[in-house]
């Protein structure tokens, strides 16, 4: 009964073609977006801002990027957290550079970067694959953040090897540093997520997401049909890795301000985000901000009940918290291996029926 | 907190409590903690966090708090994450009567919050770690980083040596290696003894060990090649008993190995056993119970069953270190209250406490801790205070940390200059004017 498209006749291709072809979607995502843009801004404060929608931002769109790789090309990776890093310290090193850059500028250049550094460590992916792959991504992962440990031209020769982002502005609001508002910083978190997001979408649906899928399907086969591996496995790992970097570069500069590599950067940064994507579900943009919801509003949630509403020790609040959410892992992968975006499609085939199901 | 509002009222919906009416209480002096009693530094971590929240518990049940207001100390998990200390910071800075200083308890976190509790005028207390040339309170208004630095304990260290060598001229050709955690924290000293090697013209080697530090035969076994004199180590955690127990397994002499004052609890030398017998570290207060303090905090609060921990672990190395970081806070609270004249003190009335905080040998006798630590005097330049540090040394018989030297003053000739050099960097990156003292 709520999604039932009955009535809604498409007369054109543009209108068989859109993102959103039923009603109710657009309704739904319209609705999301006027809350996203034209609501929170007006009440947000500094513990929402860092401690949970930039926080969730920065990682949907770390995993959008993982997705696309991952979900989408079927290329295992485990450098999500060195990926990110490059964009971090290459937005750091082209606002110390360059301080005139405008900051948007700066994010998206971070993206390219890390772009070429995705590529570079992409190549094998076309000899090797599966769990091999997965092992030569790790190796980058341990090489970069040993590089940027390791060369003090990264991080300025700052004597702990920790980089701060200095403060910039974007259209005369302070975007980034300890002054700027929870409100611009988080609505440049937004507008980035956003775009990248309906970019994703569309890239996804044409002809080099189609592409992609091919070759996650059975790569002989494809390539029997004319898809050139190399092209295909290359463009998933840049705009992958552009995403990433993007996502890296807001992570240090407009989130946490400071970083060091071994701790902001380090494996379990990997495995974080490809547990966003596995639960949030492979190949589903959606999926991305479901998973990212889920493994960073989940916890905090948690903490929050159990420490401020019950009272309960922090440290005991803690391991409850790691099991709690452990066996909710196992749960969610046993109900629906396919992920949160599964469930909600089922939802929705439900809703669509409601209340006559069969 | 709206998120907590919501939260505590789905609590009190659920389950009826009434935890709703704490909010009508009287005024509370408001510390949060940012402790980790969890993760792969918990055993470190426990003892410190129970050693703070037992002397804030002493001060509320024995003198009703500090000058009669009761102190509200709320303990914030953070797994030594900066993640979750961000999360934390947010959480606990408007809690109460809003936060009035902050102890973060790890580099990372430090870090972090430096510039955003300048901006929101909270001060933040990382005694004896996080970034030195905070040391600077013209560029660092709001960070306070007393009795001593990395920096100065490089320095004292660099001068034990060439005392135990012989002399300063001693110590050219001489071998000295570091072996430090792959962190901003473990790199904190390195620049100092670079200036230190040219100065006295011995040779640095530097080994970093990665986190979390169980992997370190490598390092080892390069210590056993290249055969240095002396080795220093900036460990944290586990990558303190494992490299305790790898440097007695290649047989280095344990009195020519000089851990960082947080290199040197019990934790870190019982694992060794006998082997680690003669060790060193860095120190700035004394271990032990036997000191009146304790007997108060055994009699108020572990007597009614309100402690945080094991009755016997009280007096251990890193208890002892949240008791001081405790009392220099009361201290300074104490301080901001009386100068402002207020019993409801703000985070700038407590900056100004701290910057003329003054507990000399009769203070600390007041307070029941008489030679625990040195007297510490900070002022609104210098945010480091005497930066003395002594060595202490560990005797595997009697399981007893005791001091075998005085307190060294640093190196100043070294460390200045770096400070000045390292503070104008951050003023000039961040667009900072430094204030003006007068």
């Amino acid at each position: 009964m709520f999604y039932r498209e009955a009535g809604q006749f498409k007369t054109s291709y543009t209108a068989d073609e859109a993102i959103f072809p039923i009603l109710q979607d657009r309704f739904f995502i319209g609705a999301i977006l006027i809350v996203a843009f034209g609501v929170i801004p007006f009440f947000i404060d500094d513990y929402w801002a860092n401690a949970i929608l930039i926080h969730f931002l920065v990682y949907a769109l770390a995993a959008l990027g993982l997705n696309i790789l991952t979900g989408y090309c079927g290329q295992v990776s485990l450098g999500t957290g060195g990926f990110m890093a490059v964009g971090a310290y290459a937005s750091y090193k082209l606002v110390t550079v360059f301080p005139e850059m405008n900051f948007i500028v700066v994010i998206l250049m971070s993206g390219f970067i890390t772009a070429a550094v995705g590529v570079f460590f992409g190549l094998p992916s076309l000899r090797i694959k599966g769990f091999y792959l997965a092992v030569a991504t790790l190796a980058a992962q341990f090489f970069l953040v040993w590089l940027f440990n390791k060369v003090g031209w990264f991080y300025n020769y700052s004597p702990t090897g920790m980089i701060v982002s200095p403060p910039r502005e974007v259209f005369g609001f302070l975007v980034t540093g300890p002054d700027a508002h929870p409100a611009a910083r988080y609505l440049f978190c937004l507008s980035f997520v956003v775009v990248f997001a309906w970019a994703a979408k569309n890239l996804v649906r044409g002809r080099i997401g189609r592409n992609w899928m091919a070759i996650r399907d059975m790569d002989i086969a494809a390539e029997l049909i004319g898809i050139r591996p190399l092209e295909a496995k290359l463009t998933a790992f840049a705009v992958s890795s552009f995403y990433i970097g993007i996502a890296g570069a807001l992570y240090f500069s407009v989130w946490l301000g400071t970083a060091e590599p071994t701790e902001a950067f380090d494996i379990n940064q990997s495995f974080f985000v490809l547990f966003i994507v596995i639960i949030g579900g492979l190949g589903s943009i959606m999926g991305s901000f479901m998973g990212a919801a889920f493994m960073v509003l989940l916890p905090i949630t948690m903490k929050s009940i159990m420490v401020d509403g019950f009272g309960f020790a922090v440290g005991a609040a803690k391991h409850a918290e790691v099991m709690l959410l452990g066996s909710l892992i196992i749960l969610f992968l046993i109900l629906e291996p396919h992920g949160l975006a599964r469930l909600w499609q089922i939802l929705k085939e439900k809703l669509r029926r409601w209340p006559f199901p069969y | 907190m709206k998120f907590k509002m919501l939260t505590r009222a789905l609590a009190v919906v659920a389950v009826a409590l009434p935890v709703a009416t704490t909010a009508a209480e009287a005024y509370e002096l408001t510390i949060p903690g940012t402790v980790y009693r969890t993760g792969p530094y918990a055993p470190n971590g426990i003892p410190w966090a129970n050693g703070v929240a037992d002397y804030y518990a002493m001060l509320n049940e024995r003198d009703g708090g500090i000058d009669g207001v009761k102190i509200n100390y709320i303990e914030c998990e953070t797994a030594y994450n900066t993640k979750q200390g961000v999360e934390c910071y947010e959480n606990t800075k408007s809690a109460g009567s809003g936060a009035l200083a902050y102890q973060p308890m790890g580099t990372g976190i430090t870090y972090q919050m430096i510039p955003k509790a300048s901006e929101d005028k909270i001060p933040v207390f990382s005694m004896g770690y996080g970034r030195t040339s905070a040391a600077n309170g013209k560029v660092f208004p709001y960070i306070f980083n007393f009795p001593a630095t990395y920096w100065d304990q490089a320095s004292v260290f660099v001068k034990y040596i060439g005392e135990k060598e012989g002399g300063m001229d001693k110590l050219k050709g001489k071998k000295i290696a570091l072996v430090y955690h792959n962190s901003a924290y473990g790199k904190e000293p390195i620049r100092v003894l670079e200036e230190a090697a040219k100065k006295h013209g011995f040779e640095l080697m530097l080994l970093a060990v990665d986190h979390p530090g169980q992997e370190q035969k490598a390092t080892w076994l390069q210590v056993r090649r290249e055969r240095p004199d002396w080795v220093m180590m900036w460990g944290w955690g586990v990558m303190n008993q494992v490299a305790i127990k790898e440097a007695a397994s290649i047989r280095f002499p344990m009195d020519h190995f000089i851990g960082v004052w947080w290199s040197g609890s019990e934790n870190d030398v019982m694992p060794a056993g006998d082997d680690a017998n003669g060790y060193l570290s860095g120190a700035f207060h004394a271990a032990g119970d036997n000191f009146r303090a304790h007997d108060d905090i055994k009699k108020y609060v572990y007597d009614s069953g309100k402690g945080t921990g094991d009755r016997d672990r009280i007096g251990e190395v890193l208890y002892n270190r949240g008791v001081v970081a405790a009392m220099w806070t009361a201290e300074a609270i104490r301080t901001g209250m009386r100068i402002h004249n207020t019993k409801e003190p703000t985070g700038e009335q407590v900056r100004d406490g701290f910057e003329a905080l003054d507990v000399d040998a009769k203070r600390l006798a007041v307070l029941g801790l008489e030679g625990f630590t040195y007297p510490v005097k900070v002022t609104c330049e210098n945010h480091q205070g005497p930066g003395k540090v002594g060595l202490q040394q560990w005797d595997a018989k009697a399981k007893k940390w005791s001091f075998v030297t005085g307190f060294y003053e640093p190196d100043d000739d070294i460390i200045q200059p770096l400070i000045a050099e390292d503070s104008a960097n951050y003023a000039k990156e961040n667009s900072i004017t430094p204030r003006s003292c007068n």
